[in-house]
């Protein structure tokens, strides 16, 4: 971490940016926040542990319309989403220094609540090249808990320790993936119709339309949004039923498909743990299937499965064979 | 708000004897927006429109719905009389009540259900509507004819008479097509090639007339009055500029054993050819997959005995563009293949052959000089069977579904022509109907069975067995007779369905003209427009749209060159208006549009924008009206709905969906 | 849910977006060769196939509908030669999403039908109607508010 604030120093003092864009300290050890820093001093307060999960790319967007460079600091999953955005011109790469940093996973407070610890004071043994279980300290005790069961669910899927894009790189990334990715998206898939009804009834009903993840969201970018637009009569208002709780998660996930990169900031931020990531990754699985493995922001000039086509496509009603039996 | 007029047609009884008009006025009246709402007879008649005009002016109406017929039908006439009222005519909507409702429902509830629903979404669209005004957009004064037949070549006489240049592109090395492979023509018997060859001449001197011969379209882009298209002249290995068309490489040729297309493959020709006497141009091709110098690289005896240095071994493919106002199709036909006909022995015995094969065998120019003959062994036939309909009428995956509609009379033509010449051969014909309806058809087939004795049997052959002797079995049923047949014959000639070239279908997809299940290219109106493409600019000459005899052809090449000379004829085209449209505050600039345009009409320009008092430079997509032609692709694969379409906005066909589901 | 007042019979909300050039003019087709397909399916024109949003097959779920159909021309014979292949492409996702939500999947469809093809049309109509009246009303996807 301190070579991470040494260089940021570095480089906010020889000119090349002029702002940093990072995480600083929270109120708690498991909430830092997504911070500016335009000082040497600022910096201080900088922090870089396995709980900065945050995805940086989408503040450059608005970086991206301030004077001078941003050095921004970008975990490998992150990158991907930044090239999505470079394809989509909504960043400008001459705007951004990309400090690419390693990532060993990152850390779900909510995992750790699960295992029955509560009265959470503090969290220590996060940092980069900590050590392989996190001592939580509650006020009933100290808990140790291994590293790997304390992590978010994108990251047992991990896309890999590479860095897609950057200017220079600090500090060993670990691919950590063991899980299957489309494991749990295959599971509904093989429910019958009225099971798979049932369980996004029973998830999507604790939706209380926040937002928090069509605004944390890298690939929903869009100046304004079609549900605060009045172009589509499908303005942003309270869910009255459940329709609107699917109608919303349905278009929110359409108009990312193909551009998602599966980053999970989604499912990461939704306050009720809605596992929203589950809509996305059926899309992305489909794509997948249907038309030939797609990482989106893989690069920042591939063209998106949805804004591309190929003449032997399958026809829709290959649902009626793929899909419920 | 808008102050809406509703104008309910009774077309007739057409619409009224299904639809309680009356109902659907009352209904309507009842809408937002509605001020007025009447019916009358003939809302496309002169006193309907009045009424319509009428009540513009009189309720000041700001947009009108009339329920009628299909907007494909009437849509145009609505929006002028709009026009012509004082009103955008892009305020009219159409709620189509005839073929999609009165036509296709008995019940009159609930075909007037209908019709009060179809009414109310077009009201709902309308309230949305907004003034649209066409742009502009030139004409190239250039017509592009494909094809070289007499279709072809009749258009393009037509139109380059009208003071238009043309180019016709002709895959094959001369221009000319199946007419200069007939040897007679029905009913008046004139020699094929005595009324062709004059023609051929002619679109070969016309200074307006640019022949690519042994050419091919590549590509197409554009749009009505401005088509680009890439023509790609495949080598000839000859410089045309340079060959006198002596024609002594042909006799040098040693490579002699390639089957000539022009007779059918029923002899050969040689490596380097032309296809018939009377080419157009007289410049021969060389064959290079049977040529000896191209497979062994030795050789080189054409180029050697050639006075005037004309053959190149080197030329190479050329692709050129050219700019064209308007395109006419006359990619003409091709008998079907007869690989699933077993049962009549094509494959099996040389005797049994196509009537185009029997046109070449009657030919002074053809494989037997016009000797009547068996192609087997030479010998005089004595008894000729004909099988009318293979192929056409077919019920079943092998055949068509159509009728030819030309085999009728070219059967009754080689019959009589057969009798006239050889007395002694007796001719029998085997058919399901004989159709002749055309002038002087009918009195032609009664010529053949009266004056020249033709056995005319209505009846299907179920097989033709080749012999040990040498001789045909036929077995056929007498439907009449109500027996089955069996006799000998020494030649057998099928009367081979026609189809479309097949260069039609991917021809077809480059012009985005639409195509039916026959591959036959569709007209805009089956009866009002039949020699216009629905894809505007693109007109169709001949069989390329259904199958059709000479005269046929001839007018309706006509027709289409017509059709293109209104077109070259004007200086500018009024564009679709309904094009699409990016929101400045709301476009992000991502480039998602400009990927999925077929027409490259989207661009980008970093402009300073001020959404709602904030002030930016931002990357914003900008539509080219001239070249967006409306399809919506972009409104869809915009993340932010930021493009919409003009005339089809997203919240115009929510109403729609709204209006429909309430 | 949408019972017919006098009979009592389920009859059905069935919207049909149809293409301009293809699919539209097959409708009026099967109209003026008198194909008879049931009076519950309605039809929206659009330019082309292309041009249908998700959010209008969504939309048309929402305020009740039990049905939903697209049209378009043939791959390969688009009047603007590529866009059913996106429509394509955004109707087997959004319907493959729909099947994974639970709901039940005859109730969308896409059919090429060309402007020749006056019987596909009708068969087609038909062929979904009556599917629509196996599955009986979409509860699923229906916006209740939408009801009075």
């Amino acid at each position: 971490m301190q070579e991470l604030i040494n260089r940021a120093k570095e480089l906010l003092a020889d000119g090349t940016v002029v702002r940093v864009l990072g995480w600083r300290k929270g109120d708690m050890d498991y909430n830092p926040e997504v911070a500016y820093f335009n000082s040497a001093e600022e910096l201080d307060n900088f922090v870089y542990d396995g709980f900065c999960g945050a995805n940086l790319s989408k503040y450059m967007i608005e970086a991206s319309k301030l004077e001078g460079k941003t050095l921004v600091f970008l975990k490998p999953c992150d990158t991907y989403s930044f090239n999505q955005l470079l394809c989509e011109h909504r960043v400008d790469r001459d705007k951004a220094y990309i400090i690419g940093v390693g990532c060993r996973g990152k850390l779900d407070i909510e995992k750790v609540k699960a295992q029955g610890i509560s009265g959470i004071t503090a969290v220590s043994g996060t940092e980069l090249d900590g050590p392989d279980s996190i001592k939580v300290s509650t006020i009933y005790g100290d808990f140790d808990v291994a590293y790997t069961d304390a992590m978010l669910e994108r990251c047992h899927v991990c896309k890999g320790k590479e860095h897609k894009i950057y200017d220079e790189l600090i500090g060993e990334s670990k691919d950590t993936h063991d899980m299957d990715r489309m494991a749990a998206v295959a599971a509904i898939e093989a429910m019958s119709p009225t099971e798979k009804f049932a369980y996004f009834q029973a998830e999507l009903s604790k939706c209380i339309r926040c937002n928090a993840c069509r605004n944390v969201c890298p690939a929903c970018s869009c100046r304004k949004c079609v549900f605060d637009s009045t172009k589509f009569d499908s303005q942003q208002k309270a869910n009255v039923d459940s329709f609107e709780e699917k109608m919303f998660h349905i278009i929110r996930a359409f108009h990312v498909a193909g551009r998602c990169t599966d980053c999970g900031e989604c499912s990461r931020v939704c306050p009720q743990g809605i596992p929203l990531h589950l809509f996305n990754r059926k899309f992305i699985k489909d794509i997948d299937e249907l038309y030939g493995k797609y990482q989106a922001g893989e690069t920042a000039d591939q063209r998106a499965p949805l804004v591309n086509f190929t003449f032997g496509d399958a026809e829709p009603s290959i649902v009626n064979e793929r899909g419920s039996k | 708000m808008q102050r809406i007029g509703v104008f309910v047609c009774h077309c007739g009884s057409n619409i009224a004897a299904t639809v309680d008009v009356k109902k659907v006025v009352e209904m309507a009246a009842r809408e937002p927006g509605v001020v007025h709402a009447e019916d009358y007879q003939y809302m496309c008649s002169e006193a309907g429109q009045a009424k319509i005009a009428a009540a513009i002016a009189e309720k000041k109406l700001t947009g009108i719905v009339v329920c009628s017929c299909s907007p494909r039908m009437h849509e145009a006439t609505f929006r002028k009389c709009a026009e012509r009222a004082g009103l955008n005519p892009y305020m009219v909507e159409i709620a189509n009540i005839r073929e999609h409702c009165s036509w296709i429902h008995k019940n009159m509830e609930e075909a007037t259900e209908k019709a009060v629903i179809l009414a109310r979404a077009a009201i709902a669209k309308v309230n949305l509507n907004a003034p649209l005004k066409p742009g502009e957009s030139r004409v190239t004064k250039r017509a592009l004819v494909i094809g070289g037949g007499i279709a072809g070549i009749q258009s393009a006489l037509d139109i380059a008479d009208a003071g238009y240049e043309v180019d016709i592109v002709e895959k094959t090395p001369s221009i000319g097509g199946r007419m200069a492979q007939l040897d007679k023509t029905f009913p008046t018997l004139d020699c094929s090639a005595c009324i062709l060859t004059p023609k051929m001449v002619e679109a070969a001197a016309h200074e307006k007339i640019n022949i690519y011969t042994y050419s091919e379209v590549e590509k197409i882009s554009g749009f009505v009055g401005d088509f680009t298209v890439d023509i790609r002249k495949k080598a000839r290995s000859i410089d045309a500029n340079k060959c006198t068309g002596c024609g002594a490489c042909q006799e040098k040729c040693p490579s002699k054993k390639s089957l000539s297309e022009f007779n059918r493959g029923l002899n050969t020709r040689s490596a380097i050819y032309t296809p018939f006497a009377q080419a157009i141009p007289n410049v021969p091709v060389i064959d290079r997959e049977a040529c000896i110098k191209f497979k062994t690289g030795k050789c080189g005896i054409c180029s050697k005995v050639c006075a005037a240095g004309a053959v190149d071994y080197e030329q190479k493919d050329e692709i050129f563009t050219e700019k064209y106002g308007a395109i006419v199709v006359a990619t003409g036909f091709d008998t079907i293949k007869l690989d699933k006909y077993d049962e009549y022995a094509y494959n099996q015995s040389k005797d049994v052959i196509t009537s185009l094969e029997l046109e070449r065998v009657m030919n002074a120019a053809g494989p037997t000089k016009g000797h009547l003959e068996r192609l087997s062994d030479g010998k005089h036939p004595e008894h000729i069977v004909f099988v009318q309909c293979v192929g056409s009428r077919c019920s079943d995956e092998r055949g068509k579904p159509y009728c030819s509609k030309i085999c009728c009379m070219y059967t009754a033509k080689h019959a009589m022509l057969i009798r006239d010449k050889y007395p002694d051969v007796k001719v029998t014909v085997f058919y399901i109907d004989v159709r002749t309806p055309g002038k002087n058809f009918d009195e032609f087939y009664r010529r053949a069975v009266e004056e020249y004795g033709v056995n005319y049997i209505k009846g299907q052959v179920g097989k033709v067995a080749p012999q040990p002797d040498g001789s045909l079995l036929v077995q056929a049923s007498d439907l009449l007779d109500n027996k089955q047949i069996k006799m000998k014959a020494d030649m057998v000639v099928l009367a081979t369905a026609i189809e479309p070239d097949p260069s039609v279908r991917p021809l077809a997809t480059m012009l985005t003209a639409s195509i039916d299940t026959n591959n036959f290219l569709t007209e805009a109106h089956p009866k009002l427009r039949p020699v216009e493409s629905p894809t505007a600019g693109i007109f169709l000459s001949g069989v390329c749209q259904g199958p059709k005899d000479i005269p046929e052809t001839v007018a309706q090449a006509g027709a289409a060159a017509v059709k293109a000379i209104g077109l070259l004829a004007k200086d500018k085209l009024t564009t679709n208006p309904c094009t699409a449209k990016a929101d400045e505050l709301l476009c992000n600039g991502c480039s998602t549009c400009a990927n999925v345009c077929p027409y490259g009409a989207i661009s980008y320009e970093v402009k300073l924008i001020n959404d709602h008092g904030v002030r930016e430079d931002r990357r914003i997509a900008v539509v080219n009206n001239a070249l967006c032609q409306g399809c919506g692709a972009c409104t869809v694969a915009c993340p932010s709905g930021a493009m919409d379409l003009q005339g089809f906005s997203n919240r115009q066909i929510i109403a729609e969906v709204d209006a429909i589901c309430r | 849910m949408p019972l017919n007042e006098k009979t009592g019979e389920f009859t059905p909300k069935i919207v049909a977006f149809c293409c301009n050039w293809c699919s539209y003019a097959g409708a009026d087709l099967a109209g003026s060769s008198r194909l008879a397909y049931p009076a519950e399916v309605k039809i929206i024109r659009v330019p082309c196939s292309c041009r249908v949003n998700p959010m209008f097959i969504l939309r048309a779920f929402e305020k009740g509908a039990d049905g939903v159909i697209l049209c378009g021309c043939h791959p390969g014979d688009c009047h603007y030669s590529t866009g059913n292949y996106y429509a394509r492409r955004r109707m087997t996702l959004l319907f493959s999403m729909l099947d994974y939500i639970g709901v039940e999947k005859g109730r969308t469809r896409v059919e090429w039908v060309s402007a020749a093809e006056g019987v596909k049309f009708s068969t087609t109509m038909n062929e979904f109607a009556a599917k629509i009246h196996e599955l009986g009303p979409n509860v699923r996807l229906e916006d209740l508010r939408c009801k009075n």
